[in-house]
């Protein structure tokens, strides 16, 4: 009984068991020891270091943003005095919200998200669906190496890419010069596809490998039956498999999102390139950074980075609905 | 027993449609059948020459001068000055680079292997016993799950200047020891792994609680532990916001904070980056050797949990 949970509770397919926490066995009857105190001693004792910490690292930091969101700095007399904080109600929200930069912030992960997203978990799709099929050769090295770019850390997938972007040390560049053709991928139309392939190429493999895990844990039998009833892969592909691993499709589009509107390193690499198009606050979380870290406005910074965590929050509800709309519906 | 067959074999679970055993399925011609095998593998191996590139050319370029990284196409090898490179990489700055190698560490494997047990414990925790307002701080938890950490860290900063910790090992290493996903996979794999009836047994023997996780509890929880600790690796590998709110003291950085630092002067002193170059293969090569082979225990790990 305990077989069934273990083989979804992959980390991958720990996305794909939602059903998992909630319907836990503790506190059974039990015979023999009685369930008294020395149980809730141990419990308390195995929870606490975790939530001290939680506390410290994620509680009071929001608490603490909530209320210097309501603050501004002003400076008192002729600069000499230093600064005094006076209340300001919901003024740094609504100036961060009048913000043309803060806007437009917005609108360029609109974008990119409604870019990258699709063709990343499509692509991760497809490729699992493909090594998952009869036909596939060799797929302990085809998983390996499109999940090899999860193994490098962020920063530097980016900068490789950048020089992989840069005339003279990029042998991409060479390719398409030697084939007549021209590219630039700093250019302003060109620069969001530079970093929707830099971020597609470091979560196209990962995402692969969980939606792998999980189609391997769908029933045998049932893909046989279709393939009894005369289904040929493609379909068995898009009307058996695809929905038998919603779940997992969700999870990872929720998380997906989450983690693409705080995009950051991405565009501060190229930023730092002197890519014309990405300035400074070109993401919200290059915004707050500016606004916190090189202007010195906390208030404003809070109120941003709050908001910014508002979207993520009201994303995933709208994530998880529309998946368990998916999910009643397949 | 299905379970385990499928468990053990798993890539070879599916007799091939066209193989001549099935009856019941459509067979397709031989030629069809070989033009979809030649796609299907196409299409993978073309897939893997684009995540393989980067890291091959990275690997060319490492090898070469400075000269020769302009002179000469990516994919030829120059003058091969790959110890040159090394020599100099570790030897400017008086050794800076090592110093960030063995903080990345520090920040990683330490912090993730603390994080993994608190997570583990926790989760523990949150399956096998019943306590007052449960549901409601897994609910926390799973809130914690969805925080943007972005968002937090400018108020962490705020705090941890308040504290003393900023620009201290302390003011990444704490962060790090919080991840609610962990306690969450932590929950599922207790589930699944640990069966109520062992731990009645230990507790009939008269094992106290706390013996009975540390001796029973965890090491059931090891391929889980492996799972969550792989999960925190990554994160705090690839934790560059944090490192650069916190850390202005550059004998704390991180190696991937260093070589953004280098990378911001290559444009005016190009020098740099053959440092960069040389610095990021360096970082990379160990982590990929270590991904290899802590993928193929995470994974025989997921299998023997599930024929347990």
């Amino acid at each position: 009984m305990a077989t069934p949970s273990a083989r979804t509770a992959g980390p991958p397919a720990g996305h794909a068991a939602p059903a998992g926490p909630g319907r836990s066995a503790a506190g059974e009857p039990t015979g023999g020891v009685r369930p008294g105190r020395g149980r809730r001693r141990a419990a308390a004792l195995l929870i606490t270091p975790f939530f001290v910490l939680f506390g410290a690292v994620m509680v009071a930091p929001i608490g603490y943003a909530l209320w210097m969101s309501l603050f501004r700095e002003r400076s008192s007399g002729l600069g000499f005095g230093g600064t005094r904080r006076v209340f300001a109600g919901l003024g740094n929200y609504t100036t961060a919200l009048s913000d043309a930069g803060f806007r437009a912030s917005f609108a360029h992960i609109a974008l990119y998200c409604l870019l990258y997203i699709p063709v990343m978990i499509g692509g991760s799709l497809a490729l699992a669906l493909l090594v998952d099929s009869a036909l596939a050769r060799a797929r302990r090295f085809f998983q390996l190496a499109l999940f090899l770019p999860h193994a490098i850390p962020g920063l530097i997938a980016s900068i490789i890419w950048i020089y992989l972007y840069t005339p003279g040390l990029s042998p991409v560049l060479d390719w398409i010069q030697a084939a007549g053709g021209s590219w630039d991928f700093y250019a302003n139309d060109h620069v969001l596809l530079s970093m929707i392939n830099l971020s597609a190429w470091q979560w196209t493999g990962y995402n692969m490998v969980i939606f792998y895990a999980a189609l391997q844990a769908v029933p045998r039998e049932v893909i046989e039956a279709a393939v009894v009833d005369g289904a040929g892969a493609l379909r068995t592909a898009l009307r058996i498999k695809i929905p038998m691993i919603a779940s997992a499709i969700v999870m990872t589009v929720l998380f997906t999102c989450v983690g693409a509107i705080q995009i950051f390193t991405e565009p501060k690499v190229l930023n730092q390139r002197g890519a014309p198009s990405i300035d400074t606050e070109w993401s919200p979380t290059l915004f707050i950074w500016k606004a916190g870290f090189v202007q010195h406005d906390y208030g404003l910074a809070a109120a941003a980075s709050l908001m910014l965590a508002a979207l993520g929050i009201a994303l995933s509800f709208v994530v998880t609905r529309l998946g368990n709309r998916w999910k009643a519906a397949v | 027993m299905t379970l385990l067959a499928r468990g053990t074999a798993a890539p070879a679970r599916r007799p091939s449609p066209g193989s001549p055993a099935r009856t019941g399925a459509r067979r397709r011609a031989p030629a069809h059948a070989l033009l979809s095998k030649t796609v299907v593998n196409g299409l993978l191996a073309l897939a893997a020459c684009y995540t393989l590139l980067p890291v091959s050319w990275l690997l060319i370029a490492a090898t070469k001068n400075h000269r020769d990284l302009f002179a000469t196409s990516g994919f030829a090898f120059g003058d091969v000055d790959l110890v040159a490179n090394l020599r100099h990489l570790f030897a400017f700055d008086d050794g800076i680079y090592l110093r960030w190698l063995g903080n990345s560490v520090l920040y990683s494997v330490v912090g993730s292997a603390a994080s993994s047990l608190i997570c583990v414990a926790t989760g523990y925790a949150f399956d096998k016993y019943d306590f007052k307002g449960k549901e409601k701080l897994f609910a926390l938890v799973l809130g914690g799950v969805l925080v943007p950490s972005t968002v937090i860290q400018l108020p962490m900063y705020l705090l941890a200047t308040k504290a003393g910790v900023v620009d201290t090992y302390w003011a990444l290493l704490l962060p790090a020891l919080v991840n609610p996903f962990g306690v969450y996979l932590a929950r599922v794999f207790s589930e699944g792994y640990v069966p109520d009836e062992v731990l009645e047994a230990a507790r009939v023997d008269g094992a106290g609680e706390l013996r009975t996780f540390a001796r029973i509890g965890l090491p059931m929880l090891a391929p889980g532990f492996m799972t969550i600790f792989l999960f925190s690796f990554t994160a705090s590998w690839n934790n560059f916001f944090g490192a650069l709110v916190m850390l202005n003291d550059d004998r704390l950085y991180p190696v991937n904070l260093g070589l953004f630092m280098w990378n911001s002067v290559t444009q005016q002193q190009p020098e740099y980056y053959a440092l960069v170059i040389t610095g990021s293969l360096v970082a990379v090569l160990p982590l990929i050797a270590v991904f290899v082979c802590l993928q193929r225990f995470w994974r025989s790990g997921l299998t023997a949990g599930a024929v347990k």
